[in-house]
């Protein structure tokens, strides 16, 4: 029997799936619903480089057009509701999708700014899509003035980007510092000093009180009581799941939908990967926008599809790119109740390594990828390295992989 | 256009025409070479786009910059001297006949 399998969702998690379901050669149809009208692209550069250079669509698509021969492509619309019962998808143009399989890609939203803040006048952007970065792109004009808000990777980035263009930046973070949520106050401040040393005025447990102007944000008021004049505001302050439609279909959600080891909901027909999904990790849920989750999601989804399980046991990492400095993480520092700064074999490298109950949990690596490889190799692994070697900068870290070899 | 050349994981033979300046690990991706992932898109994040030049084309094609060197020193398998992530090379002329061996585990 082909078997139908409709994907709701165009990004990474999308492409990915595709790939794997292509390479079992299991008889099936795919069809990829996209709310964009583009391909699935590559969005970490939108805050890096593409914000530099400008985005280019083709240099952002996963794979080139030709590529998805044989895919049935409906994008420019978006699934609007799954009616479960007689497995179908129904778009935003009336169209019904039947489907035996479906699998939700549908990622991650930004959040807003709230229009009592000011969040709806023009002038303040949020960052996710190609037609974001072309917009706030546009804006990046030198000279002007943006208030990033929020110390978040993408609240960073932009705010390296924008010194690129020569823009004055001011960041502000509500909550106690920079980063507060995704690494230590080690790398918080590493990179803080960075971004202080190329101009960036940065003032934690701050935040908007209010963003005011005609039509456009001129000014914003901060919480500290301090007025500025603002030609541009950036709100980076996280990601939300797109994970309604599945919740109006019934299914279980919390913080994104929530799906098993083998990125399988409730319902044996509906599968979930990427920034949309909350999967098991360790004793808790979780839910990461990354590429690497949605890649191996993707390919876990394939691999539940075609009758070849494999449990999804994440080494997740990450990186960010912030004027030359390169930061790689590998793990999820969550609950570390020990770190070791170990410095790097060059200047401005340096490692800092987490440990929860004597077991490393993560490694962030800046300028300093053998830390941060070796990390990834012990974490995939599970070499739980000796601290003492650790923090001697002058041990070989690659001795310790040995027996990951 | 350059021709490229990968012997993939399973020692399938996978050849592509490369318009110039364009990575041979996006080449490599677009044309399905396996093992060869390039999760980052090339911003030398993540070391899954490794390979491994004939010995006579590891001149032409150069050698890594210190970044990649030590992402190389520490990849998953074997790393060879004439070791490359193939985010790091552009197609050009010189490079037309380039035959890249694509290592497993990594």
């Amino acid at each position: 029997m082909t078997e139908r399998i409709v994907i709701v969702g165009g990004g990474q998690a999308a492409a990915s799936c595709i790939a794997a379901l292509r390479s079992s050669k299991a008889a099936m149809t795919i069809t990829l619903v996209g709310e964009e009208d583009h391909l699935p692209y590559r969005r970490p550069p939108l805050s890096k480089a593409a914000l530099v250079d400008g985005p280019s669509v083709e240099s952002l698509l996963i794979r080139p057009k030709d590529w998805y021969e044989g895919v049935e492509l409906k994008l420019g619309r978006r699934a609007c509701e799954i009616a479960r019962k007689d497995g179908r998808v129904i778009l935003s143009d009336g169209e019904q999708l039947a489907y035996d399989k479906l699998v939700f890609c549908s990622g991650s939203r930004a959040r807003q700014l709230s229009d009592k803040l000011g969040g709806n006048l023009e002038g303040v952007h949020t960052l996710r899509s190609i037609a974001d970065a072309e917009r706030l792109r546009s804006e990046l004009v030198s000279g002007r003035r943006v208030l990033v808000v929020g110390g978040g990777y993408i609240g960073l980035e932009v705010a390296a980007s924008a010194r690129k263009h020569g823009l004055s930046v001011l960041l502000v973070e509500a909550g106690e510092r920079i980063l507060g949520r995704v690494a230590s106050s080690a790398t918080a401040q590493y990179l803080r000093s960075i971004h202080e040393s190329r101009g960036v005025e940065i003032r934690e447990t701050t935040g908007v009180q209010l963003l005011a102007g005609d039509k456009r944000a001129t000014h914003a008021i901060l919480t500290d009581g301090s007025e500025h004049a603002v030609d541009i505001v950036v709100v980076g302050i996280g990601g939300l799941a797109n994970d309604e439609i599945a919740s109006s279909a019934g299914l279980e959600t919390s913080n994104g939908i929530v799906v098993d080891a083998y990125c399988k909901t409730a319902d044996p027909n509906i599968f979930a990967a990427g920034d949309c999904a909350t999967f098991p990790f360790g004793d808790r849920s979780i839910r990461l926008e990354s590429v690497q989750n949605a890649t191996d999601q993707g390919e876990v989804v394939a691999a539940s599809l075609t009758g070849r399980e494999k449990a999804y046991a994440p080494v997740p990492w990450f990186w960010s790119d912030q004027y030359e400095t390169k930061l790689q993480i590998v793990g999820i520092a969550h609950g570390h109740d020990d770190i070791i700064v170990r410095p790097g074999q060059r200047d401005n490298a340096r490692s800092i390594w987490y440990f929860r109950q004597n077991e490393l949990i993560a490694v962030d690596a800046i300028n300093d990828p053998a830390s941060y490889m070796a990390g990834r190799r012990l974490l995939t692994a599970k070499i739980n390295p000796d601290r003492a070697n650790i923090a001697d900068p002058n041990f070989p870290l690659a001795t310790m992989l040995a027996a990951a070899r | 256009m350059p021709q490229i050349t990968w012997r993939d994981v399973d020692g399938a033979i996978i050849e592509a025409e490369v318009p110039h300046g364009k990575t041979l690990m996006e080449a490599a991706v677009n044309a399905g070479v396996k093992g060869i992932y390039g999760d980052c898109g090339g911003a030398l994040a993540c070391a899954t786009c490794h390979v491994i030049p004939d010995d006579d084309w590891a001149d032409r094609v150069g050698k890594p910059g210190a970044m990649e060197e030590e992402m190389l020193d520490m990849v998953d398998g074997i790393r060879a001297p004439t070791s490359r992530l193939s985010c790091q090379i552009r197609s050009s002329e010189e490079l037309d006949g380039l035959i890249l061996n694509v290592p497993g585990g990594g």
